[in-house]
């Protein structure tokens, strides 16, 4: 059976650390990040990348349009 | 339509003036005493031949607005109203200077404060030519004296307006608004469809988007804009100021006077020189820019100048300014509703020669 | 087969989503989880897709979005408070082919501006309006809006909103349904992506009725405000749904009868 796998690129510079796309993430890929970035934010990031399905159910929540999302049919 | 002579109201000359001038909305609310001007445009339905649009707003709130909403468009919009309405207009008029819009606002004057009269007066003066609303702004004012140049003013208002992109008012009264004079119409023109670079009409590949507004947060671009305005309104000065002299050559006194108390002090001035007084007028036609220039220099001529107004002494203050001390200035008016005789204001006169 | 990798994904090709074209570069000046950027993106989306740039005019608000045409790259008029409405009018009279859409927040739609609301409905203008619904006055930090919950706390109900003394929170949506003037009446929410997609679909529908000239289409967008309820954005969004969505239920309130 075909798989979808996914990624996220996320423009940590300008993500707010909002964590809304954190609680949307169906399979709990991302979390915010221990360390901040330049604006002093916990910036999100794919913290498992393994699991993305490229939903992109994170993109299209994200108030600041930080998330770009890609995926590909495997298998 | 073609060049034609008609015997109108003010008002409706106003309204027809600006169909014919090819104005491309009007947006208003009912209020004495210029209530003719949307009748007589409602009626006209301009929008079946010239397609000009022509509404009635919920408030004259909504109205300005909506003018400054067409001004936006770089389309030829206008308004009009009467004293307490035009205060409810100050804020959108505020903005639409504030955003560089060009529209007409025509302002038929009746007495204040507050519900005040439904009869002329000239007590919103200060109103029209200092800002009115909040800010450092002005409006360019025309301050038409008969039926005629109602109708005149109206395209002249909106050359005015799109070349400083500045709202300019009419500041009439409810005398020459409600009185019926013959007047000379111009031919039909055609709305412009020139589409102008700074109007928000939809963004095309070709520009950048265009964004009207009235905010900047930035204070040193916010001053330099501050200035930018000032600079158009000395420009203003140096180049739009209008006004009209009667028999100024040899006068030793001088009326001030515009709109309906010009032309009684048009009569004050014959009766005044048939008893000998060597009366003169000037006046404004715009009231700003203000003739302060000429004045200065009729101030060098004359023994003394007095203001005529319908107000508690509004323009007298702009007559002072002009003169700086050179000759004593002096003030004649009435209130409420009333317009004072060419007799009262000869009268006033003599008391103010023998000081 | 070899291991599909994260820089094999990621190729053009294979693209699921980004922010649409029409969003500029521009870093938005809302707070963190701020339902605004969210619904400008969604409205981004539909104006690209619906290749509306070049015939649309935007109307911003006075409020937290007073600054929106920094974000969205189409033309754009900055209204008084409360008066978007009023501007759209002309507008869309004078130029009848445009898009036109307000943006307004609920002090600017629903407390000074409800004349404007009201009378732009009922006479139907083809325009669409946006009411982005939060219950309180950001900008101006956290006081009570004519939305605000009963109960509910802001600075200027400390105590919370006393309906007694206050006044009850006021439904505009469905106000301005009872308007034959409106021919589309929708409550949506951007805090899911199953919300975000459903207001994508309205918005859709909305330009379509716009084109049809079939009147007005109020969109309400139920949204949150993470500063000035002083809550976080994850805590916000519940804190919608278990108190905001049942007093503004979401869906449609009314919809134009089919051609």
């Amino acid at each position: 059976m075909a798989k979808i796998k996914g990624a996220v690129v996320i423009d940590k510079e300008r993500c707010k650390g909002c964590e809304v796309c954190v609680v949307t993430c169906p399979t709990q890929t991302l979390a915010l990040a221990v360390e901040v970035n330049s604006k002093g934010y916990h910036f999100s990031y794919a913290a498992f990348p393994e699991t993305c399905i490229g939903c992109a159910n994170c993109a299209v929540v994200c108030p600041d349009g930080v998330i770009t999302v890609y995926k590909v049919k495997v298998g | 339509m073609e060049k034609e002579l008609r015997l109108m109201k003010g008002n409706e000359a106003i309204a027809e003036a600006a169909i014919r001038a090819g104005a491309d909305g009007y947006f208003g609310y009912p209020i004495t005493p210029q209530s003719e001007i949307l009748e007589y445009l409602m009626e006209a339905n301009p929008e079946t031949t010239t397609g000009m649009v022509v509404l009635q707003a919920e408030s004259e709130v909504a109205a300005i607005n909506m003018v400054y909403g067409g001004a936006a468009c770089g389309k030829k919009v206008m308004t009009s109203s009467s004293s307490p309405g035009i205060s409810l207009k100050q804020e959108g008029i505020t903005y639409i200077a504030g955003a560089e819009l060009p529209c007409l606002i025509v302002n038929v004057v009746r007495g204040g404060p507050g519900l005040g009269t439904i009869q002329p007066a000239q007590s919103d003066y200060f109103q029209a030519t200092k800002g009115g609303g909040h800010g450092d702004y002005h409006l360019l004012v025309l301050a038409p004296s008969s039926v005629q140049e109602m109708a005149d003013f109206v395209e002249l208002s909106f050359d005015l307006a799109f070349k400083y992109r500045n709202p300019v008012m009419i500041l009439s009264d409810g005398a020459i608004g409600q009185m019926m004079e013959k007047v000379w119409l111009k031919p039909q023109k055609k709305r412009s469809e020139e589409i102008l670079p700074w109007a928000t009409t939809g963004k095309p590949a070709s520009r950048e988007r265009n964004i009207i507004t009235s905010l900047d947060l930035d204070s040193e671009r916010q001053e330099k804009f501050n200035l930018k305005l000032i600079a158009k309104y000395r420009e203003m000065e140096e180049k739009e100021v209008r006004y009209e002299e009667f028999m100024t050559d040899d006068a030793e006194y001088l009326f001030v006077a515009y709109g309906t108390s010009a032309r009684l002090c048009q009569k004050a001035l014959q009766l005044a020189r048939a008893e000998g007084i060597k009366a003169g007028l000037l006046r404004p036609i715009t009231l700003f820019p203000y003739p302060k220039k000429r004045l200065n220099e009729l101030a060098d001529r004359v023994k003394g100048m007095l203001a005529v107004e319908m107000s508690a002494g509004q323009m007298v203050e702009d007559v002072m300014l002009s003169v700086n001390g050179k000759t004593r200035v002096s003030h004649y008016g009435r209130m409420g509703g009333m317009i004072p005789t060419p007799e009262e204001v000869v009268e006033n006169l003599k008391t103010f020669i023998k000081g | 087969m070899a291991e599909v990798t994260f820089n094999d994904i990621i190729k053009p090709e294979n693209l699921a989503y980004t922010k649409s074209k029409l969003m500029t570069n521009n870093v938005m000046h809302y707070c963190p989880g701020c339902g605004h950027g969210t619904a400008h993106q969604v409205l981004a989306e539909v104006l690209e897709e619906e290749d509306l740039q070049s015939r649309t005019v935007g109307i911003t608000p006075v409020g937290c979005s007073v600054l929106m045409y920094n974000y969205i790259d189409v033309d754009f008029q900055e209204a008084a408070h409360g008066r978007a409405p009023a501007l759209a009018t002309a507008v869309k009279r004078l130029m009848p082919d445009k898009f036109v859409f307000t943006y307004q927040g609920d002090g600017d739609l629903a407390a000074i501006g409800t004349a404007e609301t009201i009378h732009t409905c009922n006479r139907g203008e083809n325009i669409l309006m946006l009411f982005i619904n939060n219950g309180i006055y950001g900008m101006t930090g956290g006081q009570m809006a004519p939305t605000t919950l009963d109960g509910m706390k802001s600075s200027t109900s400390p105590y919370g909103r006393n309906i007694a003394t206050m006044g009850s929170p006021i439904k505009m949506a469905d106000i301005v349904a009872l308007l034959p003037g409106t021919c589309y009446v929708t409550r949506q929410s951007v805090n899911t992506a199953g919300g975000v997609r459903k207001l994508k679909r309205a918005l859709k529908k909305a330009v379509q009725y716009q084109n049809e000239k079939r009147g007005t289409c109020f969109i309400e967008v139920v949204s949150n405000c993470p500063s000035g309820w002083k809550m976080t954005p994850v805590e916000s969004n519940k804190w919608m749904e278990e108190n905001m969505f049942p007093f503004y239920p979401l869906g449609d309130i009314k919809v134009p009868s089919e051609k």
